[in-house]
C-alpha cells in the first residue's frame, strides 16, 4: 500500500497550510517579527546619524611583506586594518569604510576615493608623515590612486545584518519551538498514527517557515528601505535566492535541535546556543577582517555569515552569481547536510 | 471467525518496571473488545504498542493474521487518553486536514453528525470543553472509516451526560460493524460497552471472558446493604458473610428472598435497603484485594 507521489503532495500540501494558517494567525508573533528589526534599524540610524568618531581606517594590504610608512600607522587616530585580499580592501575603499589602502606590494601607491572627505584627510596625512622618509632618501614616488564609488553608511553595511539576523532568529525558533511545542502537547503523536511520513511532515514545516520568512524579510526589506533608503547595487533575484539558501539552512539546523526534545528550555538552550555564535562571528554588526584568522575560519561555519556576506556583496558591490556562487554552494551543502541529520534524528515522540 | 488483531506473550520492560507482563488475548471482528484496570495497570503501555507508538519488548501483535504494516496504519482509527491539536485552528479545519491525510475516508458530514459536532465547527478546538474536545477526537479516530477503532480511557474526566453521550457513539460505531479496542478504569462503562474483557492488573491479565461469564464465573450471590445505624445491632448475630464500611454494611446473600425474611424476622428497619448485583469492581476486588480506582 505504497503512497502515489500525489498523495504525498497532498499530505504535504495539507500540513503545509495548516502550519502557515496557524503563524498568520498569531498576530502578536507576526507583527512583532516584522517591527522588531525595523526598531532596530531606525535605532540604528538614529545612533549613527550624528557626526562619526575622529578615526582614520586605514588598511594595509599584505603588512607583514614591507614596511609601509610605520609612523602614519603608529598615530593614535589612526585604525590598521589588515587585509590578504586586495580587492576585498579596494570595495571597502570604495564604499568609504576605509579612508585609504596602502599595499606593501606595490610601494609609493596608495589608494583613495576622491568623494570621501576623510580619505582626502587621510592622504594629507599620509603625505605629511611620509615626507621624512621621502627627504631621507627614498626612491619612490608617491602616486594617488583612485577608487570611486558610492559612500556606504554604517546603516548601509548593517542593513543585510540586520535582515539576516531577523531572518535567523525568525527561522531557528519559529520551528524549533513549533515542533517542540507539537510534541509536548501531542500534536505530533496524534500525528504519528496517521500515515503521514516524518518527511512529509518535515517538508512541510520547512516549506510554510520559508514562505513565511521569505515574506518576512520582504516586508522588512521595503519597510527598512522607505525608512533609510539604503544602498541596493546588485539583483534583487539573486539576493531573494541568497534569502532563500540562508533560511532554507537555518531551519534544516533548527529541524536538528528540535528533532528529539519535547522541552521547551531546553529547547530555548539549544536555540540560543546556535544563535549567539552566529549573532556576534557572521558579521551582523561588525566587521571580522581585522579578527584573527582562525575566528574568521570558524565564523565560516556558520550559514547566516555566507547569508550576510553574499547579500552584503550583492547589495553593497553589485556581486552577481559567480561572485556569490561559492556562498550559494556552501548554504546548499549545509542545508543538506542538516536535513539528513535532522531526518535521521527525528522522533515523533520524545522517548 | 479469525481474529483481527491477536495479542501473543506482549511484553514491555521499562528499566527495573514490567508494565505489560506476558499478555495474550485475542479480538474478533465487529466486537468491543475492553482492557480494564486501575491506573497503571499497564492498559495504556498494552495500546500504545499496538498502536506502534511504543516498541515491545517481547511478543508478538498481528493484525488480520499478519504483522501490522503501512495498511494498519491507514485502517486504524485511534483515540489517545490525552493529546491536543493544532491550537489556531477551527474544529472544521482539523476534520479536513486529517479527512486528507487517508486515501479511505468516512463521509465528513455523517461523521460531523455521528459526533454531533455541527455546532462546533467554526469553534477553535483549544475553546472546547471536555467533552466537545473528546467528541472531536473521537470523530479524528474515526476519519478513515477505520475497519478497527482504539480507545484509550475516552470518557476518563467527562460529566456523566458526556460519558453518556460518548458512550451511544460508541454503541453507533459498534452497530456499524466496526471493532472497538476500548481500554477503561470504568467497571460500568465496560459493563455496558463490551463484548469481551480483560482485566489487568500489575502487568498481568487476572480474568478474561465476557462480563457476565466473568460474574457468574465468580459470584454466586447478591449484595444487600444497609446502613450500619439500622443493623449494627443484629450483626453480631447475623449468619452470612458482611462486607463492612464506615456507613454500610453489605451482606453477601444467596437468596435475597431468604436474606429479607431474616431481616424482618429480627425486625430490622429496612428504610435503607438496597440489593444490587456483582459487579466488575467487585469481580477485581476479589481477584486482587484491592479496588480498581487505587
Amino acid at each position: 500500500m505504497n503512497k502515489s507521489l500525489a498523495s504525498h503532495g497532498q499530505i504535504i500540501w495539507a500540513l503545509f497550510v495548516t502550519r502557515t494558517k496557524e503563524f498568520y494567525r498569531d498576530r502578536g508573533a507576526l507583527l512583532w517579527s516584522m517591527l522588531l528589526p525595523i526598531c532596530i534599524v531606525a535605532a540604528i540610524a538614529i545612533a549613527f546619524s550624528g557626526k562619526g568618531q575622529e578615526l582614520f581606517r586605514v588598511g594595509v594590504y599584505q603588512s607583514g611583506t614591507a614596511l609601509i610608512s610605520e609612523k602614519l600607522l603608529e598615530q593614535p587616530f589612526v585604525e590598521t586594518v589588515n587585509y590578504d585580499n586586495f580587492e576585498k580592501a579596494l570595495v571597502r575603499v570604495r564604499h568609504h569604510q576605509l579612508d585609504l589602502l596602502l599595499a606593501a606590494d606595490q610601494p609609493g601607491k596608495y589608494w583613495i576615493n576622491e568623494t570621501s572627505v576623510k580619505g582626502i584627510a587621510a592622504e594629507k596625512l599620509l603625505l605629511a608623515q611620509l615626507d621624512p622618509i621621502r627627504k631621507g632618501g627614498a626612491d619612490t614616488e608617491w602616486s594617488r590612486q583612485l577608487v570611486s564609488g558610492q559612500q556606504i553608511r554604517y546603516v548601509d553595511w548593517v542593513i543585510p545584518g540586520v535582515l539576516g539576523m531577523n531572518v535567523m532568529f525568525g527561522a531557528l525558533f519559529g520551528i524549533g519551538f513549533v515542533i517542540v511545542r507539537y510534541r509536548k502537547n501531542g500534536v505530533l503523536k496524534r500525528l504519528q498514527v496517521t500515515p503521514v511520513t516524518p518527511l512529509e511532515f518535515l517538508t512541510a514545516q520547512v516549506l510554510s517557515r520559508l514562505l513565511v520568512m521569505m515574506i518576512t524579510a520582504a516586508v522588512v526589506y521595503i519597510g527598512c528601505d522607505l525608512f533609510l533608503n539604503f544602498v541596493m547595487l546588485g539583483n534583487y533575484l539573486l539576493l531573494a535566492l541568497v534569502a532563500v539558501l540562508g533560511i532554507f539552512a537555518m531551519i534544516t539546523l533548527a529541524l536538528i535541535i528540535a528533532s528529539r526534545t519535547a522541552s521547551e528550555e531546553l529547547a530555548n538552550g539549544l536555540l540560543n546556543f546556535a544563535a549567539f555564535p552566529m549573532l556576534l562571528l557572521s558579521e551582523v554588526w561588525f566587521s571580522l577582517d581585522n579578527a584573527p584568522a582562525w575566528l574568521q575560519a570558524v565564523s565560516q561555519c556558520f550559514p547566516l555569515t555566507h547569508m550576510v556576506q553574499a547579500a552584503r556583496d550583492i547589495m553593497m558591490s553589485g556581486a552577481g552569481f559567480v561572485e556569490v556562487s561559492h556562498h550559494l554552494l556552501v548554504m546548499t551543502l549545509m542545508s543538506g547536510v542538516f536535513l539528513a541529520v535532522a531526518a535521521y534524528l527525528f522522533r515523533w515522540n520524545e522517548r | 471467525m479469525n481474529p483481527i488483531l491477536e495479542v501473543r506473550h506482549l511484553k514491555k520492560q521499562f528499566a527495573e518496571l514490567t508494565a505489560v507482563d506476558d499478555i495474550s488475548f485475542q479480538i474478533q471482528p465487529g466486537t468491543c473488545f475492553g482492557l480494564l484496570g486501575p491506573n497503571g495497570a499497564g492498559k495504556t503501555t498494552t495500546i500504545e504498542m499496538i498502536e506502534g507508538l511504543t516498541e515491545p519488548t517481547g511478543g508478538e501483535i498481528l493484525y488480520q493474521g499478519k504483522p501490522r504494516d503501512q495498511r494498519f496504519k491507514m485502517e486504524a482509527g485511534i483515540q489517545f487518553q490525552s493529546t491536543s491539536v493544532m491550537d489556531k485552528l477551527a474544529v472544521i479545519e482539523i476534520l479536513k486536514l486529517f479527512h486528507s491525510l487517508y486515501s479511505k475516508r468516512s463521509d465528513l458530514n455523517a461523521l460531523i453528525q455521528t459526533c454531533e459536532l455541527q455546532s462546533l465547527l467554526p469553534q477553535k478546538a483549544t475553546k472546547l470543553s471536555g467533552g466537545q474536545k473528546q467528541r472531536l477526537m473521537f470523530a479524528l479516530a474515526l476519519i478513515n472509516d477505520p475497519q478497527i477503532v482504539f480507545l484509550d480511557e475516552p470518557t476518563t474526566g467527562l460529566d456523566p451526560q458526556s460519558r453518556r453521550n460518548l458512550w451511544g457513539m460508541i454503541e453507533r460505531i459498534k452497530a456499524q460493524g466496526k471493532t472497538v479496542l476500548l481500554t477503561t478504569h470504568y467497571m460500568d462503562e465496560a459493563e455496558i460497552l463490551c463484548d469481551t474483557l480483560v482485566i489487568v492488573d500489575r502487568g498481568k491479565i487476572i480474568a478474561q471472558g465476557t462480563p457476565q461469564e466473568l460474574l457468574k464465573q465468580h459470584f454466586d450471590h447478591f449484595y444487600v446493604s444497609l446502613d450500619r445505624a439500622d443493623f449494627e445491632s443484629y450483626l453480631p448475630h447475623w449468619p452470612e458473610a458482611v462486607n463492612e464500611s464506615h456507613d454500610v454494611i453489605e451482606i453477601q446473600s444467596q437468596s435475597v428472598e431468604a436474606t429479607l425474611q431474616q431481616l424482618q424476622q429480627h425486625q430490622v428497619n429496612l428504610r435503607s435497603l438496597r440489593v444490587r448485583n456483582p459487579t466488575l469492581e467487585d469481580l477485581f476486588l476479589k481477584l486482587t484485594g484491592h479496588s480498581l480506582r487505587e
